[in-house]
């Protein structure tokens, strides 16, 4: 009898696909990358067009609601926009970036894609912190500042870009309204923030520290609804390697499911420390 | 034909209405507008507090009026007496809007009342013409999920409505109203809401009439329905509900838990 079981999560329905479009290639190696992404990490490498298409339409197959790229960082995809217009035909769509690829024309080109589109075009770009002091350490050397180069062009452009943010330094009541300030400053006049808390994998495992061997899930730990805010309740991430639970354990030993999605869509034991972050910080992924 | 009941004759004319967020007023005038256009049946779909003032308000008028009522997120946190609203808002100042009114509405709702809420069915199914007819509060397979437009794609409804055996799909909860046919022919309306206008500046809030004169369809229009705004800010000022509140009844945009609008219904909104 083993008394310590992980919690099982049921597996109600595909409601998000997630996208590992550029693996985890990335132009940023960001001290608290709890997928170590980078420029030398080929890890998951890029998907191809045809796959990205290819898992679009088998997920579209199970009624799949939402659709999110994310990398390594998705601009460093040599056919990015085009498969912005391909998701966007058939639904809405997140893009997690860092922004550094933005560009007046690209933002341009992006502001035309989402109003052609019946569906939501969402860009969530990352800052950790509302100072260059904070945010540099963490993501690198003069990143504030093409960062928030990338949302105003965004903001001029008429997107109102999301800003995600990693708490590794813990908000105070000061950090709320100074990043809304930033936000204004630059343009923004209809703020969206996404706090979210840092993982304890990959580099952030090295940067803060890696999980305690106590911090796990049990069985009985999950509340009753919890299946609907864990990115793994209702979603599935597909990479050029093929189908994980979640957009977090990419890199986590034994957690990769199957070759295609249709193997993929059912329930699912949460064993990994990470799946501790999720429940205890009540992990919302979704935009 | 010797067994013609009138009293089940199947319904002509039916106006659906949700989110009522304790706004007795607009309620008030969309039972009138429905008595105006001779409806025979009338459903709300659900969330009856939130946002407005004096909750027990509502209650006795769709009673009286007959109103097939269901059960929203909202009516079922009151209802049991939860904590929260469980709106899940992760934005700290959407959340502490939300507390204002969740604890407002909690603490200003009688027991009778309450336990109302508690007992109403969570969705309604009906067959009329021939087409069958599902209502449910956010979607059919979870009450607190947002049908917005602009994230509710063409082949993810058709699942939704096929699952659900439904030709016709009724939902509220999102507060912005829009309809949609789909290529197999069948249609999903969301109402949007009669506590609060649509985030679009203007100061009515919506309702739907339903038409079945025509055998074997079912037309949809949106009614606009205008009511005495000014006094309803009057009596959320009374109740200390917070200006940013009174604002949205006096101006016509959203001002407060606006994180869970998606880009395309935020971008159309002036905050
Ligand atoms: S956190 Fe994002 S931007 Fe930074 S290295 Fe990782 S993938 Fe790249
Ligand atoms: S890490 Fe989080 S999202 Fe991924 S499987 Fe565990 S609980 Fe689910
Ligand atoms: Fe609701």
């Amino acid at each position: 009898m083993q008394l310590q079981a992980p919690p099982t999560l049921p597996f109600p329905y595909l409601e998000t696909l997630w996208l590992q479009v550029t693996g985890t290639l990335c132009n940023l190696t960001c001290k608290h990358c709890f997928i170590t992404c980078g420029p030398n990490n080929a890890s998951h490498p890029m998907m191809t067009a045809a796959q990205v298409r290819a898992s679009v339409d088998e997920a579209i197959g199970f009624g799949v609601r939402e659709f999110y790229f994310t990398g390594g960082e998705p601009f460093l995809h040599p056919e990015i926009e085009a498969l912005i217009a391909f998701v966007l035909e058939r639904g809405p769509l997140s893009i997690l970036t860092n922004g550094l690829l933005i560009d007046a024309p690209r933002a341009d080109r992006l502001s035309k894609l989402a109003a052609a589109s019946p569906y939501s075009l969402d860009l969530r770009i990352s800052l950790d912190g509302f100072t260059a002091d904070q945010n540099d350490p963490i993501r690198g050397r003069g990143t504030f500042e093409k960062i928030i180069a990338a949302v105003t062009l965004c903001a001029g452009a008429g997107i109102d870009p999301i800003l995600t943010i990693t708490e590794v330094v813990p908000a105070t009541e000061a950090t709320l309204p100074a990043f809304q300030q930033l936000l204004a400053n630059s343009g923004i006049t209809r703020p969206r923030l996404k706090f979210l808390p840092p993982l304890r994998l990959g580099r952030e495992a090295r940067r803060d520290r890696g999980y305690e061997d106590a911090e796990r899930l049990f069985d009985g730990d999950l509340l009753p609804d919890e299946v609907f805010s864990l990115a793994c309740g209702t979603g599935r991430m597909v990479t050029a390697k093929g189908v994980y639970p979640c957009p977090i354990l990419i890199e986590a030993p034994g957690a990769r499911m199957s070759d295609h999605l249709t193997d993929a869509l059912q329930p699912i034991q949460l064993r990994h420390q990470a799946c501790y972050s999720c429940h205890a910080e009540g992990l919302r992924c979704r935009t | 034909m010797p067994n013609l009941k009138l009293d089940h004759a199947p319904p002509q004319r039916i106006v659906v209405f949700g989110g009522v967020y304790n706004n007795h007023r607009s309620l008030a005038a969309t039972l009138a507008e429905a008595q105006r256009l001779g409806a025979d049946e009338m459903y709300c779909l659900g969330d009856m507090g939130g946002f407005g003032p004096n909750p027990d308000k509502v209650f006795p008028l769709l009673r009286e009026a007959g109103v097939h009522c269901m059960q929203g997120n909202y009516d079922h946190s009151v209802g049991n007496r939860l904590e929260d609203c469980a709106c899940g808002y992760t934005d700290p100042r959407d959340n502490h809007f939300a507390r204002i009114s969740y604890d407002y509405t909690l603490s200003h709702t009688s027991d009778a009342n309450k336990d109302w809420l508690r007992a109403l069915p969570t969705g309604f199914r009906r067959t009329w013409n021939g087409q069958q007819v599902v209502m449910a509060h956010g979607s059919t397979r979870r009450t607190n999920e947002f049908l917005w437009s602009s994230t509710s794609p063409d082949h993810f409804l058709e699942h939704l409505l096929r699952d659900a055996g439904a030709d016709l799909l009724l939902v509220t909860h999102t507060g912005i109203p829009w309809a949609r046919t789909l290529s197999s022919g069948r249609s999903v309306i969301n109402v949007g809401a009669i506590g609060r206008p649509a985030n679009d500046g203007n100061l009515h809030v919506w309702a739907v009439e339903l038409d079945l004169t025509t055998p074997g369809a079912i037309r949809h229009r949106f009614l606009p329905i205008s009511y005495d705004h000014a006094a309803l800010a009057d009596e959320m000022r009374d109740e200390r509900l917070p200006e940013e509140f009174v604002a949205t009844i006096l101006t016509g945009w959203w001002t407060t838990c606006l994180e869970i609008l998606p880009a395309k219904e935020r971008a159309l909104g002036r905050f």
